[in-house]
């Protein structure tokens, strides 16, 4: 991989198109995201956002164009290896392991780094066990950054649906990324949590470094954390800027926003 | 009420973290120990067979419990591993590597039910594995330079080297060890990595993926060790069964096992030894409650089968997560005595929502 | 007609014939399926209860063949009513793997009573086509095949008509597709199921009736079910002319393996077909192709 130079974009999407049968989701999407700062795409059902984020991601395979991760090109990368890459999403319908403790999802989240020979897995040399008290230390480090504490052993079939939106976030921490893709992080939560999820994803670009890229249709959570805006519609970018630009711009205020 | 008391970090994800739960473990393999040294040949026997099955369920919970694979013809891998071992002995191979190397084979063998399996899931998976074993068992018939075909195949006795193991309380013993080893092996695996990996995979598929799991290595892997825990215990078998014949693997048998893991409980290994001991105890009792019954509903085979539906009907139905759910229950009632609540574990109304679009 | 020839065109015939049945099977089965996504592993045991009724209205109670046959049909149909509704009702909402071993469970229940209350021996019954066939272009077919085939017919037929044009039919599409929608639109979802099985008992009642002669009257009868579901794998999952035309097609195949392929092929053919169509071609030839959303 090619050391990143300050004037290139993170992630760079060239010309990107997706057909589903006789279904144009995404159409000649140009988009770039610079390190360090937090983009949200906007746009109304429909226009590809998701499915954007799933071609990135490596769900489905594209029909065309580029994908550059500082440099190189991720379309043809299977699935699996995105999380080396440092790319870690969440997902609009929760994607979490429902029979499973919190602990645990955090602990599969940390599943990239080694963890032991299958043979010392079997007989749980001491290696393992050290391996695994610093998985462990690395996941109550994101328990504490998001305060999550009191539902550490509790299973997540059990939790309400805010604080299991909290674990995925946790979840997609603990890989350690360096572009963190939201696929709708506001949905289901209300205010009070939405102003909480504003400062964390704050946090994770000031203190962690994390690059973040957020599907979103709360404008609120938009205005107050992200830096840039790219608003979707018909597979294609129809405005992009500072939200304030996007928010004005009549374009999308006709597509999307109304009056 | 139990209070847990850890001074360490790494005490607190140990295996029996507590004293009393060393205690009473500890106890109960003493007493499996000791056992020969008061049991009569009759009661080694049958639990002898008694810890065969447990292997092959335990083998059948790791695909079904812990990664979420359906399999309805397990009793091929049971077959496999038995016709396998049956075979390397003839050939005058050691049993203290036969065994091993059968189960290698039917680990193998796993791996090829594996690849194109991977491809389908749940009620597909379910099918292709039925047929997978219908397949096995006709080519078993077939196949009789090898495995004598369907008039079948004597066994060796059990020895290591000159030492004949084919005594009950030797035979017991050696289908102790080899459970003790592979339900401690097992276990330290759930509990690693590749046991996580394994339960992200049946839990969500998407979510695995996005973490870096390679999804459909894990499902290869979970095929091939199931298979080969399940055909170590089909070498078990044909020591137990002195002669082997491709009718003594049907469906019945994998649908038996399949029993033992769902009454057991899907997604522990406990419920695994559970159910097998559940499952293989109920023709001893059945046939113990025979002579109560009139004539004609005697007939062995109808009755037994009848019980195995409506035990399995009955776990369906009231207690889904089988018997280590039961077990649970208990254990949490004991442990919050007396601030118990009843309802602690009461099930909610759901509506069908279609698996169509899963 | 030349030798080969004659061959091909009566296995042809007889594939067309056996593969009737397992189309019929088939049928009973993905209408459930189709309704309430529960894989009916209990269907060939509903024909095993269905071939014993005939059995003992027939040559026990001497009553004609048309009659048994109705008064079979109700009372299998009343039986799978009764399953849905005492039983299978009691998972709606559970996962697709708990009505899976509900099921199972169901067909273990009823061949073990069956097995007690009649015995381990084979038995038959005369049917009005037994023993005669007919020639067709050189070829014999038995009556009662031919008999199968056209009741295979018959009930595609109605079948048809049935979802298209019936109220009844399009509430049970609905009731498929959405629960909680057509509770919310008035269907009475539960009802609506267990009518689906009883339609379903219904079908699997004049498969066995009909088969039974051929096969003789005892529990192995529910092994077609295997069959009807690699029938059904190969027409594709969850459509109803795909469960004619995969049934058809095992027939014929079958047939075909038993004479043009090696020793024994014949008895794993169905289930060789069953796997390779699930890991090449999934959605088989006539059903839809389904993704998750993520």
């Amino acid at each position: 991989m090619s050391p990143l130079s300050n004037t290139q974009p993170l992630l760079q999407v060239r010309d990107l198109s997706l057909t589903f049968g006789g279904v144009r989701a995404i159409a000649g999407l140009d988009m770039q995201v610079h390190a360090g700062e937090v983009l949200a795409i906007i746009g109304p059902n429909g226009a590809g956002k998701t499915s954007t984020l799933n071609a990135i991601t490596r769900v489905f395979d594209v029909s065309g164009g580029e994908i550059l991760f500082k440099g190189q090109d991720l379309a043809r990368v299977p699935r699996q290896r995105i999380a080396r890459f440092g790319i870690a999403r969440t997902f609009q319908n929760i994607e979490l392991f429902d029979a499973a403790t919190v602990m645990d999802n955090l602990l599969l989240g940390r599943h990239r780094f080694g963890h032991g020979q299958w043979w010392q897995q079997l007989l749980r040399t001491p290696a393992v066990t050290r391996m695994e008290e610093a998985a462990r230390a690395e996941a109550e480090s994101v328990i504490e950054f998001l305060d999550l504490s009191p539902w550490r052993n509790s299973l997540v079939s059990s939790l309400p649906y805010g604080v299991r939106k909290v674990v995925e976030l946790g979840r997609a921490l603990c890989t350690r990324p360096e572009l963190l893709f939201l696929d709708e992080p506001a949905s289901g939560l209300n205010p009070e949590e939405t102003r909480e999820l504003a400062f964390w994803i704050d946090d994770l670009r000031t203190d962690l470094g994390i690059t973040v890229v957020m599907v979103e249709h709360d404008m609120s959570l938009v205005s107050a954390v992200a830096d840039r805006v790219i608003c979707m519609a018909q597979g294609a970018v129809l405005a992009q800027g500072t939200p304030a630009q996007v928010q004005n711009d009549p374009a999308v205020i006709s597509a999307y926003l109304g009056t | 009420m139990r209070f847990d008391y850890h001074t360490r970090y790494r005490d607190s994800f140990k295996l029996f973290s507590h004293a009393s739960e060393r205690l009473l473990y500890g106890a109960l393999i003493g007493a499996l120990l000791l056992l020969p040294l008061v049991g009569s040949a009759f009661v080694l026997g049958e639990l002898a067979y008694v810890f065969i099955l447990c292997i092959a369920s335990l083998g059948l919970m790791l695909l079904t419990g812990f990664t979420g694979q359906v399999s309805l013809g397990h009793a091929a891998f049971v077959a496999i591993g038995a016709y396998a071992h049956a075979w390397l002995m003839s050939k005058g191979a050691p049993m203290l590597v036969s065994i091993p190397l059968a189960g290698l084979i039917t680990g193998f063998a796993g791996l090829l039910l594996g690849l194109p399996a991977i491809r389908v899931s749940g009620l597909y998976l379910a099918m292709v594995s039925m047929a997978f074993a219908i397949i096995v068992e006709q080519l078993i018939g077939q196949w009789s330079s090898v495995t004598g075909g369907f008039t079948g195949m004597a066994v060796e006795p059990a020895r290591i080297g000159n030492w004949s193991l084919s005594s009950p309380a030797a035979f017991y013993y050696l289908c102790l060890l080899v459970l003790l080893a592979v339900f401690f092996a097992l276990l330290n695996l759930l509990r690693s990595a590749i046991g996580r990996a394994f339960m992200g995979v049946r839990d969500s598929e998407a979510a695995a993926y996005s973490l870096g799991i390679h999804v459909q290595a894990v499902k290869i892997s979970a095929f091939a060790l199931s298979a080969g825990v399940t055909g170590i215990a089909g070498a078990l078998i044909a020591h137990h069964l002195q002669y082997l014949t491709p009718d003594g693997f049907t469906l019945l048998l994998s649908l038996e096992l399949v029993l033992m893991v769902v009454i057991g409980g899907l997604g522990s290994l406990r419920g695994a030894l559970l159910g097998a001991v559940l499952i293989s105890m109920l023709p001893l009792a059945i046939s113990r409650i025979k002579p109560l019954l009139p004539g004609q509903m005697a007939t062995q085979f109808g009755l037994e089968i009848f019980i195995f539906g409506l035990t399995l009907a009955l776990f369906v139905l009231f207690e889904p997560n089988g018997l280590n759910g039961r077990w649970l229950k208990l254990r949490a009632l004991l442990q919050s005595f007396p601030l118990y609540r009843r309802d602690t574990f009461k099930r909610q109304k759901r509506y069908m929502k279609s698996e169509r679009y899963r | 007609m030349s030798d080969s020839v004659q061959v091909f065109g009566q296995l042809t015939a007889n594939g067309i014939t056996v593969g009737a049945i397992y189309a019929l099977v088939a049928l009973g089965v993905v209408l459930i399926y189709k309704a309430t996504e529960v894989l009916n592993f209990a269907h060939g045991d509903l024909l095993v209860i269905a071939a014993f009724s005939a059995w003992g209205l027939i040559t026990v109670l001497g009553l004609p063949f048309w009659l048994a046959l109705l008064l079979t049909v109700v009372f299998t149909a009343a039986i799978a009513y009764a399953l849905d509704a005492w039983v299978i009702r009691r998972i709606a909402g559970q996962p697709q793997f708990a009505g899976v071993m509900l099921t199972i469970a169901l067909a273990f229940m009823i061949r073990g009573l069956v097995s007690m209350a009649f015995g381990p021996e084979s038995r038959n019954y005369a049917t009005p086509w037994s023993n005669s066939t007919t020639n067709i272009a050189g070829l014999q077919i038995a009556d009662l095949q031919l008999v199968i085939l056209g009741m295979a017919m018959a009930v595609t037929v109605v079948l048809y008509f049935f979802f298209r044009h019936t109220r009844l039919g399009i509430a049970m599409q609905a009731a498929s597709q959405n629960q909680l929608a057509a509770y919310l639109n008035g269907v009475r979802v539960k009802q609506v199921n267990s009518l689906v099985w009883a339609l379903a008992g219904a079908i699997a009642a004049l498969a066995g009736v009909l088969l039974a002669p051929i096969t003789l009257v005892d529990t192995t009868l529910w092994l077609v079910t295997l069959k009807a579901l690699a029938a059904l794998v190969l027409g594709g999952f969850g459509s109803i002319p795909g469960a004619i035309v995969g049934g058809l097609l095992i027939g014929l195949v079958e047939q075909y393996a038993g004479v043009y392929m090696p020793e024994g092929t014949k008895d794993i053919v169905a289930y060789l077909v069953l796997i390779g169509v699930l890991i090449f071609r999934p959605h088989g030839l006539l059903g839809e192709a389904h993704g998750r959303r993520v």
